[in-house]
């Protein structure tokens, strides 16, 4: 058993941590997350020159085919930064996606755009239920001529506002089936919501809109599988990104707590503040360990959707735990919108959701365990 | 990155696992009431079986796994060594002192001269000899370095007065190994020095301290004028703090409490898919749904927790191992209590009856009520996170300490 990594991925770690620590640091990031926009085209255009897009991909699309892992990695450091951009649902979800969905005239022409940072995608997968199941997807996919006919309401769509694509999560006679969407096609109308996280969370409104058969992504009723396959990596690294904001809060709270007296004392020396941040810190531990087993177990193709489940599960109470901690141990400061730790507070209330809340996890694993 | 288990452990991890599910099988019924201390040290028959399992042991060289070779063990890796444990710890079969082949044993390897290992080794790794710990006192728990039961020198030999409390096994062991103070000047962690003490030597009273449902494992041990020869002094003299500080050395991930509560998890699976209360089955319960699959992910990370203390410990890195080893004991005691809580919530009002049997969940009930030691054996859990803060990445700063006079006035 081994938990170090190899001398190439530590250096990945450090050239995404100084990029981001240098390009963008936390007050950046706050400006970012009062734009329309939601997140920095300039930044996003060196992402690419860094080679960040093409990580995961194949070789043959102009990717390098590395591990899961070392994709999560970049995400680790994102968490980190509290960062802000396209990349969960352009690389992650939607680039796995066609990577595993797409016919090769798909793969080729998309991944190769996002690799270069020249195309922006979402996906448009829930709806007014909120299941995170792609079994109970309803928008009808109706067969018009050539073609398909897309009808009804998207929601929580992460970046659909700045989406060049979407990808689009309908069911026809075969079942749930998805859709390659250009964003300004006729019929789309987009909402982007006020969300904790602040980040491009949007209705996806399709009324009318024509698909021609060569936009399906897969084959008809293939979607329920495809979502399941990427959301399982997403979710590791949607988790990996969520270790990595629990780091830095930890971190960031351990320096205010040493610097913040009051009773003539560092409050860092208060047992009552020390438990906390042990328990902050055992909370992170403990899923640390455990996602790097798990996104091992995904690159060496082991079934893992119980351990996945149970990791994001436990995750989100952990981050949420961490986040609530780090703004109390803050005190009044902590609630600012000045201070750094309420984006890790915000945050993992989002990306407690994101991919699955505990509840639905949870379940999931009672299920694998035979209950 | 790699969790693959070599070919090897693999052997091992079979080899062990089969050993120890044949050897539980000849256990005495005492042992279907979850096996712990309990049960080894409370009952006759459980105390035979412990020390009959330690001499077959003994044999097959399991007592002296970590040990070098040319004393008679098998210089096994840390992962050799937590391989070993958690099989054991799963079947919970006894036989494996854990005071003297777990804590005695790491010290002598490292401070005792020719003579002691020569005298001392070769009775462990046989499993012919109990051992108890002389290390609690009344006025020292957490704060152990505070102790101050005293040996004083007389010529070639040393007098012990004082008294040890918490001390397990004390009633059925052969030996101690006790922490005293051997300079009457000093304080704390310095001049604290390590003894082996026969317990037949006169002056050595032991008596029970039972535990709140009766049952006696603990002791407190009233040391009055024991003589002890200066040859039984481990290591040199004033360096007793070292000397009980040698285990880190040996394997101490806390996989146990992972494993032990894997087994009630399946247990209570079991249990709740076969048991309807209110009309319904138990596993239809969205609660106890919820429960499991939280119980399972606390498991799986408890158990990679424990994986990252073995291997930080065998990169040699021990100040990390100590800060991951802390948070595993932490995490794990606490893990332990919330699943035998669990546990007896499922039951509902069975969650109130001891009697049971080894095929139902029932026998959950007095793991439930020995639980709560876990939690403060050991250092406590709240000594335990002061020293996770203190540590690295955290770096908090140690308390301000209170002349307790200052609230007598």
């Amino acid at each position: 058993m081994d938990f170090d990594f190899t001398s190439d991925q530590e250096m990945l770690r450090k050239s995404v941590a100084e990029f981001l620590k240098k390009e963008c640091p936390y007050e950046r990031v706050k400006e970012i997350e009062d734009t329309e926009e939601g997140y920095d085209p300039k930044l996003w255009k060196k992402m690419a020159r860094l080679e960040w897009m093409g990580i995961y991909f194949p070789e043959e699309y102009g990717g390098f085919e590395d591990p899961l892992m070392n994709l999560c990695l970049i995400m680790e450091e994102m968490g980190k930064m509290a960062y802000v951009s396209p990349y969960f649902s352009t690389v992650v979800q939607c680039g796995i996606l066609v990577m595993e969905g797409g016919n090769k005239k798909q793969k080729k022409d998309i991944l190769s755009k996002i690799i270069k940072g020249k195309l922006i995608m979402a996906l448009a997968r829930y709806e007014e239920d909120a299941s995170h199941d792609p079994s109970f997807i309803q928008m009808p996919a109706t067969v018009s001529g050539d073609g398909y006919t897309l009808n009804g309401t998207k929601l929580f769509v992460g970046d659909a506002n700045i989406a060049d694509k979407i990808i689009v999560a309908a069911r026809t006679d075969k079942g749930v089936t998805l859709f390659l969407v250009d964003a300004k096609a006729e019929g789309i109308t987009i909402k982007k919501r006020k969300s904790i996280a602040k980040d491009n969370t949007c209705d996806v409104i399709l009324n009318n809109v024509t698909v021609s058969k060569d936009d399906m992504l897969g084959k008809p009723g293939q979607g329920e599988a495809l979502l399941n396959s990427m959301t399982q990596k997403a979710t590791v690294a949607k988790v990996a990104e969520m270790i990595g904001g629990c780091e830095a809060a930890i971190l960031m709270t351990a320096e205010y707590a040493k610097g913040r007296v009051q009773y003539k004392t560092p409050i860092a020396a208060f047992q009552a503040i020390q438990h906390f941040m042990s328990d902050m810190k055992l909370g992170y531990d403990s899923c640390l360990n455990f996602y790097y087993k798990v996104a091992w177990m995904v690159d060496e193709g082991v079934e893992c959707s119980k351990d996945i489940s149970a990791l994001k599960g436990r995750m989100n109470e952990v981050y949420n735990f961490i986040g609530d901690r780090g703004v109390q141990i803050h005190g009044g400061i902590g609630t600012t919108r000045e201070f750094n730790i309420a984006l890790f507070f915000r945050r993992a209330k989002a990306f407690e959701f994101m991919m699955g809340d505990s509840d639905y996890h949870y379940e999931k694993v009672a299920e694998a365990l035979g209950m | 990155m790699d969790f693959k288990l070599t070919k090897e452990e693999q052997e091992l991890k079979e080899y062990y696992e089969d050993f120890f599910r044949e050897a539980i099988k000849k256990a005495p019924a005492i042992f279907s009431h979850g096996g712990g201390f309990e049960a080894i040290y409370s009952d006759d028959e459980g105390f035979a079986f412990h020390q009959k399992m330690a001499k077959i042991m003994g044999e097959k060289g399991m007592l002296s796994l970590p040990w070098p070779k040319e004393l008679g063990g098998a210089d096994a890796s840390i992962m050799h060594q937590l391989i070993f444990n958690e099989a054991r710890e799963v079947s919970r079969c006894p036989g494996f002192d854990f005071i003297g082949c777990g804590m005695f044993a790491p010290s002598l390897l490292v401070f005792a001269n020719d003579d002691q290992k020569a005298r001392l080794l070769p009775p462990i790794a046989k499993g012919e000899v109990q051992y108890c710990q002389g290390w609690s006192e009344p006025d020292a728990g957490s704060d152990l370095a505070s102790l101050q039961t005293a040996a004083v020198r007389d010529g070639d030999e040393w007098i012990i007065n004082g008294q040890k409390v918490w001390t397990t096994a004390a009633h059925r062991s052969d030996c101690m190994f006790i922490l005293v103070r051997t300079d009457p000047n000093s304080s704390g962690s310095r001049g604290l020095s390590v003894f082996h003490l026969d317990m037949k030597t006169p002056g050595i009273e032991v008596r029970p301290l039972y535990y709140m449902n009766g049952s006696h494992v603990y002791n407190e041990v009233f040391l009055k004028d024991v003589r002890v020869l200066h040859k039984d002094l481990i290591g040199d003299e004033g360096s007793g703090w070292q000397v009980t500080m040698a285990t880190m050395n040996f394997e101490r991930s806390g996989m146990g409490f992972f494993s032990t509560g894997r087994k009630v998890m399946e247990r209570i699976i079991q249990y709740v898919k076969t048991t309807k209360r209110n009309g319904k089955l138990l596993s239809e319960n969205a609660a106890i749904r919820k429960e499991i699959g939280k119980i399972y992910a606390g498991l799986e990370a408890g158990t990679m927790m424990a994986f990252r203390v073995g291997c930080t410990q065998a990169s040699g890195d021990m100040m990390a191992a100590a800060s991951v080893a802390s948070e595993s004991k932490v995490f794990g005691t606490e893990f332990s209590k919330h699943i035998f809580d669990f546990a007896t919530k499922v039951l509902g009002l069975y969650g109130m009856i001891e009697e049971g049997d080894a095929t139902s969940l029932l026998n959950v009930v007095e793991e439930y009520q020995s639980a709560p030691g876990l939690t403060i054996a050991g250092g406590s859990n709240e000594v335990q996170r002061c020293i996770i803060s203190w540590m690295a990445p955290l770096n908090m700063p140690r308390w301000k300490l209170m002349d307790p006079a200052a609230l007598k006035r």
